[in-house]
């Protein structure tokens, strides 16, 4: 018997898909690599762009100093280095330079007005078109006005603080990408919030430590990396891709059970792209259970039945046996 | 009749305790909503409750197991292979009829053998089979990161969950029935009774 029972053990540990640690993750998972762009795609305006990437593209820049008559080295701003990888792979990819910025820039050295001209808005291009009326831009300013964001507009608050327009690229959400999708949206948030540098060009606020200030939240690092900021943060809006009203932190959720339930609000919010498609399986809530898994959220229709008759079968049994002892006294 | 010792009885009374908090934490944290009135414990603090219950649980657990390996209570739990299926109708036929005729016990309680067949059989399913699957799932969900991404196309911790409410549910069923079966004693209260003092009290009418 001892032998079974030890079998039986080893049985238990190696079938339980519980126990199973990470080494096997890379063999049955599907692995988080990057995204590759493996088009072959050729940048229309490169050989304009070059001539701002030559210095606005790395970490120094050299030019000829012709009062003193010599070449000159030094750094550039960091503020002011574009990635020019990253730039030909973002949404603005088509753009020339110059289609954004004055193209007063093309001559060097730049005059020092340049510093003040007005910068372009996402609205300013987005806004009253057609093309892009899928994204609801119009409809994102809405929200962004009732942010708490909005509020800082005259200390210098714009699109900018958040979509780097010289990077950004939307967010391809499907279930495939959804730790990735976590991962850059959250990243957006720290960039202010967990830099106190820049946290201070838009308020007097102290510091904010974000671990602390979070530390109600049980299994804090697996929310983290597995829920966005905005899903707490935002009020939901279900017009468009993702809500920009961001609320004030008294008004943030809170409540375990607004995603841990059967109308989990993350159906709302980060599994949105995928919530059309049917439950399966029986299962609520189905599409986050594709990839994720939340306690309270992942109800089984078929399992609650089915226990249900058992339990009460179980309970007319214990019944029934004790209506007959009673009989029997 | 002498039949539980202290530490079998420390074991029961932690294991009883822990059980009905996990139970409880365990349906909150299943079956709470936003507006729903079923509201046991609260999201937040069924998790806290819930973990505290599982470690105590599963510490128990090991020296239960432990227990049995060094002592002699082990024994008790030792399925006889011969006439198995029929010891095993004989027990289903005694609770089921016998006992209402005024028959007489077919497994009488003794020192060496404290469980009937169903008892035993019931007992090594749910303490060598159900808890270890409980316990093993229980961690998978405990550190999430530990548990595999996916297995076989299903999608990670899914396979870990429904096996522990799976576990979790039969082995609460079994509670039901394990509470029930032990008012089958000399009078309703007697089997609690032993479980608390030790003894165990004797008698024609006994059943379990």
């Amino acid at each position: 018997m001892k032998l079974f029972i030890f079998r039986l053990f080893l049985l238990i540990t190696v079938l339980s898909s519980g126990s199973l640690i990470a080494a096997a993750n890379g063999f049955f998972g599907k692995g988080s690599g990057k995204s590759q762009d493996t088009t072959t795609f050729v940048p229309p305006y490169a050989e304009d762009n070059q001539r701002c990437f030559k210095c606005h593209g790395q970490a120094m820049y050299e030019y000829t100093n012709e009062k003193l008559g010599r070449k000159i080295k030094a750094m550039m701003f960091s503020e002011r280095i574009i990635d020019k990888d990253e730039f030909y792979k973002s949404n603005h990819r088509n753009f020339s330079c110059t289609d954004c910025h004055s193209t007063e820039y093309a001559n060097w050295p730049h005059s020092g007005e340049l510093r003040m001209e007005q910068k372009l808005i996402c609205l300013d291009c987005h806004g009253g078109d057609e093309k892009f009326a899928q994204y609801h831009f119009e409809e994102i300013e809405a929200d962004y006005k009732q942010s708490v964001h909005f509020k800082m507009e005259e200390d210098g608050f714009t699109c900018w603080k958040c979509h780097n327009p010289h990077s950004y690229k939307i967010s391809e959400r499907n279930l495939k990408n959804v730790k990735e999708t976590v991962a850059y949206d959250n990243a957006i948030c720290l960039n202010c919030h967990a830099n106190f540098d820049r946290f201070k060009l838009l308020t007097d606020r102290l510091e904010i430590d974000i671990i602390k200030k979070h530390e109600w939240l049980p299994n804090q690092a697996a929310h983290f990396a597995n829920v966005r900021c905005i899903e707490c943060h935002t009020k939901i809006n279900n017009n468009v891709p993702v809500s920009h009203q961001i609320m004030p932190k008294d008004q943030a959720v809170r409540r375990c059970n607004e995603c841990h339930s059967q109308n989990s609000i993350l159906m709302a919010s980060l599994y949105k792209f995928e919530a059309k498609q049917d439950r399966r399986d029986g299962f609520l809530n189905g599409v986050i259970l594709k990839e994720s898994y939340v306690i309270g959220a992942n109800r089984n229709k078929y399992l609650n039945i089915l226990s249900l008759i058992i339990f009460a079968g179980v309970i007319g049994v214990v019944g029934f046996h004790t209506l007959l002892r009673l009989r029997k006294k | 009749m002498y039949l539980y010792p202290r530490w079998i009885r420390a074991w029961h009374m932690i294991n009883a305790l822990m059980f009905l908090i996990l139970i409880a934490t365990g349906l909150s944290m299943q079956y709470t909503d936003k507006n729903s009135t079923f509201y046991m414990v609260g999201f937040a603090m069924s998790v806290r409750w819930h973990n505290f219950a599982a470690i105590v649980l599963t510490i128990n657990y090991i020296a239960f197991v432990t227990g049995n390996l060094i002592s002699k209570n082990g024994g008790h739990y030792k399925i006889k292979k011969e006439n198995f299926v029929q010891d095993l109708i004989s027990q289903a036929k005694f609770y089921g009829f016998g006992m209402f005729k005024g028959e007489k016990h077919p497994f009488p309680v003794t020192e060496k053998s404290k469980f009937n067949p169903l008892q035993k059989i019931t007992y090594v399913f749910a303490m060598y089979v159900a808890f270890p699957f409980l316990i093993i799932s229980g961690i998978g969900l405990f550190f999430p990161e530990i548990t595999i991404d996916r297995f076989f196309g299903v999608s990670r911790l899914i396979l870990t969950d429904v096996l522990h409410i799976t576990m979790g549910f039969f082995l609460s069923i079994f509670m039901i029935i394990h509470i029930y079966t032990c008012t089958l004693g000399r009078t309703p209260f007697s089997l609690f009774k032993g479980m608390i003092t030790g003894y165990h009290e004797h008698d024609e009418e006994h059943v379990d």
